[in-house]
């Protein structure tokens, strides 16, 4: 068997179109997965165990099954209730695009969640002890003091989170979407040439990926402008 | 100073962690004014009793009255004595993501609800005050720890307090920084602030001091005039940690 370069450079723009879609799903559910992590973090170091055991929960469910698995339970499953069928959300949740958001922004907001526990596990205590010595109250601390230097400190593990999403997008292929990954195995079931259309497949990702990470990495030093170069 | 009103009164405060007593049945007064100088070996419960004061730690028995307020559980009475109180730790603890001015203004303008223009102005005031004005617009790591902690104290100041801390405020400095640091607060205490320092520096004790408690495992074992405390100590514990302390 041999492979032919021409091939992916033609197959190249065609699942380009696809790239749409899966920058959509990951914005999204990146988007979608910061606030729930927000959400969570806040609940699980609220100090107050009803708030701290359903965060507790959501983050064990979402980090200890597949994601393929929640998007099949979200998208087949979901319509089984009659009550899911006639409510409000039936609209959303009928939409194959929607569900995937929603499974990828529940799995993401769950990782993300104790990305951020960390960052706030490590900040200075005494920090925090400086606020409550000048009389801020605690929420004030959290959003002038700990929150900010938490954000920076999350970073680099949040970038690896954020590209273990994007790669995620492709599972949106198995519910009919046509991201990425979609338009290859139309391509490939077209072509029956699976090399050639998945490597082109591949690079787009690792294109992705890259400007991704260079992204992140202006971020992050951007955050760390006030860390001293060496420590 | 005595006959003054007491602005800081402990009473038979005890603090346990876990089975350790790191204070026992502490009492002692200050008034308005009053510099007290608070020495001792380390695990001497120094630093937990100057943190009890501003509720870091909270007391397990006994009272404590600041300014008037009892530090009880009520957040009210937490917040008024905080408002009140400045304080300055041994590792600076500045706001590393701040601006030296943002750092000085942040605490004004959430808490005294100052605009932009005041809090800057105050700011301001209190960097030259501790002779860092040029260095406003750094980054706290581009400081030397000397200046740093000059910083902090300018800090404590924005909020205008009645009473400040210091918790060992030259421990972590290089010995060339320690007199910068040891300068401004011998300012502060000219300009008639009460003032606490858990401190080793028995020169600045010697010459600020108006009274100096000696702790040891958690009991304050002495209280004196910095002249009796240092020809005459009273107790054995206090002639060892001075012999320990001055042999160098």
């Amino acid at each position: 068997m041999t492979l032919d370069p021409q091939l992916i450079l033609d197959s190249l723009p065609l699942i380009a179109q696809g790239l749409g879609i899966t920058l959509k799903l990951l914005l999204y559910s990146a988007l979608f997965g910061i606030g729930l992590a927000i959400i969570t973090l806040v609940m699980r170091i609220s100090g107050r165990w009803y708030l701290s055991w359903p965060a507790q929960v959501y983050i064990y469910f979402f980090r200890g099954t597949p994601i393929l698995v929640q998007i099949f339970i979200i998208y087949y499953g979901l319509p089984q209730f009659g009550f899911i069928r006639g409510s409000i959300l039936w609209p959303i949740l009928r939409e194959p695009f929607a569900c995937c958001v929603i499974a990828l922004g529940l799995n993401s907001g769950a990782y993300v969640s104790e990305i951020l526990r960390g960052g706030v596990l490590g900040v200075d205590k005494g920090l925090t002890e400086a606020g409550k010595a000048l009389g801020l109250s605690s929420p004030q601390r959290f959003i002038y003091i700990t929150a900010p230097i938490a954000i920076r400190l999350s970073l680099p593990a949040y970038s690896n989170e954020f590209i273990s999403t994007l790669k995620a997008t492709a599972l949106a292929s198995t519910v009919t979407l046509m991201d990425v990954t979609g338009v290859a195995r139309t391509l490939v079931s077209q072509t029956y040439a699976p090399y050639e259309i998945f490597i082109a497949a591949a690079i787009l990702y690792l294109a992705f990926a890259w400007i991704s990470y260079v992204a992140l990495a202006w971020l992050e030093a951007r955050a760390s402008r006030y860390v001293k170069k060496g420590n | 100073m005595s006959g003054a009103q007491p602005v800081i009164v402990l009473d038979k405060v005890c603090k346990n962690f876990g089975a350790f007593r790191a204070l026992i049945n502490v009492s002692l007064s200050v008034s308005k004014g009053e510099k007290l100088v608070v020495c001792g070996p380390s695990g001497s419960g120094k630093s937990t009793m100057i943190r009890c004061i501003n509720r870091l730690e909270e007391h397990d028995g006994g009272h404590i009255i600041v300014n008037g307020h009892e530090l009880t559980k009520d957040s009210r009475n937490i917040d008024a004595v905080r408002r009140e109180v400045g304080m300055v730790f041994q590792n600076f603890n500045l706001f590393p993501h701040l601006t030296v001015i943002k750092n000085l203004m942040l605490a004004p303008r959430l808490v005294r609800h100052k605009n932009k223009d005041e809090a800057r102005a105050v700011a301001m005031k209190y960097l030259e005050r501790v002779r860092i004005p040029n260095q406003a617009d750094k980054y706290p790591s581009q400081l030397s720890g000397g200046q740093q902690q000059r910083v902090a104290i300018a800090r404590a100041l924005c909020m205008n307090p009645e009473i400040m801390l210091f918790d060992e405020p030259t421990s972590a400095l290089d010995p060339e920084m320690i007199a910068e640091v040891l300068d401004v607060m011998t300012d502060l205490a000219r300009d008639g602030m009460t003032m606490v320092c858990v401190t080793h520096e028995m020169g600045f004790a010697r010459s600020v001091a108006d009274k100096i408690v000696f702790m040891d495992a958690g009991e304050i074992v002495e209280a004196a005039t910095p002249e009796a405390f240092f020809t005459k100590p009273q107790t054995e514990r206090a002639r060892q940690f001075l012999s320990q302390i001055l042999a160098h």
